[in-house]
């Protein structure tokens, strides 16, 4: 997994709230048996006047003039700001392999859905849950400047604006250290294989008809 | 020591290690698997060279990609094949408890299989690379859907890293009036926690009106969970839990079945257990639900008009109804019963089992398709359902009444086969999602009960289906 301590990153605001999974990558992208290669289709069918479907080169594809992410401004965004409960909807993993596919690093918004929040962390995203106050703020200084950069620093869990004011969030320490070391999580549980076996003994004295 | 919730009694019993910050290392029991959300997990598994820990956990098979008709012509797009035949390569390679791939008689969506053949069990662990997962918590089981990466997590360690959720609690109590089913329950509940509600729970449902409801139905509430936000909806064993699982392939026998039943009726909450959050519905208010956005939190009883965005005060909520009355076509304050439908899906995880089908095949017995409907897909969500329903001459009623009568498969609930809308479509759905695209690009979806969807077909538009009986 990749890993993530610090970036000084464009903004891109997504003005809306309950962004569900099949927004962000339609399910026929769901298809391809890679893990890579979703970059081009994240938001697929907001961003793109013509059905998408998986393979198709993207660059001779009509854009969707309405649609903010198409602006050139925003061609280089690494921070997604988001409304509340961003990723809710499927379960699929494609969702953030096509977020950071496109290159983003770190997602803000009020909150979450729960699976998309876990599977974020598998893929080296960051999502940071920001205060409403926050988020309406960061939401009216993006969408006024051509080039909103925020910096995000894990060590220090904080975000720093424009004006220099910088904001904490919280992060569990399991999920920082992954993050900050890019660790392979099975790796890192597979040191506690002796454990799990003794679990699975008592588990199998228990309830053996689980393991008939 | 204060009485535990069902889920803390199911969560305590499989955590294998805790970290001081809470997050714990939880014990897998059966991990299901399909076609969609697997490949990139074996893939990983092969590159670092790990094998399964424990295999027999495993149940798998393709449901998603499966064509509903022709079976003799195989799967005919390209890339639909590849994804099945590489779950084939793959179970072959790494080994599974039960695999149906595609064409086999037990064949269908995996959250109707599990039940049926008895590997869901009460007080178990169940994951899937799916998040209606939550669908096997009716049985009393800690179920929810994970991601890729977690699904290859569980395969090379039979284990997840996790916090605890909260617990909430969603009390139904009361009788369901006539023509009202555990659907409507489900969208009531998530028309009034909306779909973020349960974010960070676990449901647990409880009430007369849940105890009162087969295990079909307690299915259907808790598949629904997710949609509410919850990752996690569970209902508590009780005797028609035992009574349903007796006797199927993988359920204990013998001595294992007395112990098993024993074990399992520990596991109902205790009287004096607390809950983070509490939610109080009366069966007897709930009227038969119908979608009308892209949220399945936008959601009415069908007396209702579509909302007019110039009453709501929030400018996020206003701009999301107006988005969501253009993409589905709506006038403002129309009344949801001059709804017209084009075509009617009766299938998903959601409802597709044998009183689902029995249900719908009770509105349409001796009645017709409208003329306004193009096609009425009605899909079993296995191959034991299909073979149960035609055995009670289910097929000949929807035959009868215009309806198409399918092989097992997800179909049209996400239309990643040929089963799907055109753009503009409307259709009135008994699947779990109404996101834009969701069936088909462009396509309109509300979601309804089996009797609610069988009721729009005969009508051509929405009606109150009590209104029929
Ligand atoms: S029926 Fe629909 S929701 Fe259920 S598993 Fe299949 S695609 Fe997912």
């Amino acid at each position: 997994m990749k890993s993530f301590q610090q970036l000084k990153g464009l903004v891109f605001p997504l003005d809306r709230a309950n962004v569900d999974t099949d927004a962000i990558i339609p399910k026929q992208f769901l298809k391809s048996i890679k893990r890579s290669g979703f970059g081009p289709y994240l938001f697929d069918e907001w961003r793109y006047l013509d059905h998408g479907e998986p393979g198709m080169d993207c660059r001779g594809r009509p854009l969707n003039p309405e649609f903010l992410l198409n602006q050139p401004r925003y061609r280089a965004a690494q921070i997604l700001l988001a409304r509340h409960n961003f990723g809710c909807g499927s379960s699929r993993e494609h969702a953030p392999w096509a977020i950071e596919g496109f290159g983003f690093q770190v997602i803000l918004a009020p909150s979450f859905a729960d699976i998309f929040f876990n599977n974020c962390y598998k893929n080296g995203l960051l999502p940071i849950v920001v205060g409403e106050d926050l988020i309406e703020r960061l939401f009216r200084e993006s969408l006024a400047s051509d080039a909103y950069f925020l910096d995000v620093n894990l060590e220090q869990q904080t975000v720093t604006l424009p004006s220099g004011e910088a904001f904490g969030f919280d992060i569990t320490p399991h999920r920082k250290h992954c993050l900050l070391n890019g660790l392979d999580e099975i790796g890192l549980t597979l040191l506690q294989a002796d454990g799990i076996r003794a679990f699975e003994a008592r588990h199998r004295r228990n309830q053996p008809w689980l393991f008939a | 020591m204060a009485g535990r919730t069902l889920y803390d009694k199911l969560w305590d019993s499989h955590v294998v290690s805790e970290a001081s910050d809470g997050t714990c290392l939880i014990y897998i029991d059966r991990h299901l698997m399909h076609e969609v959300t697997s490949p990139q997990a074996f893939e990983g598994m092969r590159l670092m060279g790990r094998k399964p820990w424990r295999k027999d956990s495993i149940v798998a098979v393709p449901d998603h990609n499966t064509p509903t008709d022709h079976w003799e012509k195989g799967i005919e797009e390209p890339i639909s094949r590849l994804q099945v035949e590489t779950l084939d390569a793959n179970i072959l390679e790494f080994g599974a408890l039960v695999y149906y791939p595609f064409k086999h008689e037990n064949q269908g969506i995996i959250h109707v299989i599990g039940p049926e053949n008895g590997t869901t069990l009460p007080g178990m662990t169940v994951v899937c690379g799916d998040s209606h997962t939550s669908t096997h918590g009716a049985f009393g089981t800690l179920a929810h859907g994970i991601g890729t990466s977690e699904v290859e997590h569980v395969l090379a360690t039979q284990t997840l890293v996790a916090k605890k959720s909260k617990r909430m609690l969603v009390r139904v109590e009361g009788q369901l009036g006539q023509g009202v089913s555990a659907k409507d329950i489900a969208l009531a509940v998530i028309g009034k926690i909306g779909t973020a509600g349960g974010t960070g729970f676990a449901i647990e449902f409880c009430g007369s009106a849940i105890r009162a409801l087969s295990m079909e139905g307690r299915m259907t509430v808790c598949n629904l969970a997710i949609e509410a936000g919850a990752r996690a909806g569970l209902i508590a064993p009780d005797e028609k839990t035992t009574a349903y699982l007796e006797g199927r392939t993988f359920a204990p026998k013998g001595q294992d079945w007395d112990r098993a039943v024993a074990y399992w009726a520990t596991l109902p909450s205790d009287p004096d257990a607390t809950f983070d959050a509490v939610v109080d519905l009366r069966a007897g208010d709930i009227a038969p639900q119908v979608t009308w956005g892209t949220s399945p939190e936008q959601v009415l009883a069908i007396g209702g008009r579509v909302p007019n965005p110039a009453n709501e005060a929030d400018p996020v909520k206003r701009t999301g109804i107006e988005r969501a009355l253009a993409y589905m076509g709506l006038q403002a304050d129309m009344p949801l019963t001059d709804i017209q439908v084009d075509k009617v899906f009766i299938g998903s995880c959601t409802n597709s089992r044998i009183e689902d089908l029995r249900a719908a095949a009770g509105i349409a017995k001796g009645r017709e398709k409208a003329a306004n409907v193009k096609q009425v897909l009605v899909v079993p969500g296995s191959g034991q359902v299909k073979r149960q329903a035609e055995a009670e001459g289910l097929d000949k009623i929807f035959l009868a009444a215009g309806f198409e009568w399918r092989e097992p498969g997800c179909s049209m609930c996400l239309a990643m086969n040929a089963d799907r809308l055109a753009p503009g479509e409307r259709c009135a759905s008994t699947s779990n999602r109404n996101f834009e695209g969701r069936q088909g690009p462009g396509g309109r979806t509300h979601l309804v009960s089996p009797v609610m969807a069988a009721a729009a077909a005969i009508a051509g538009r929405f009606v109150d289906v009590r209104n029929l009986h």
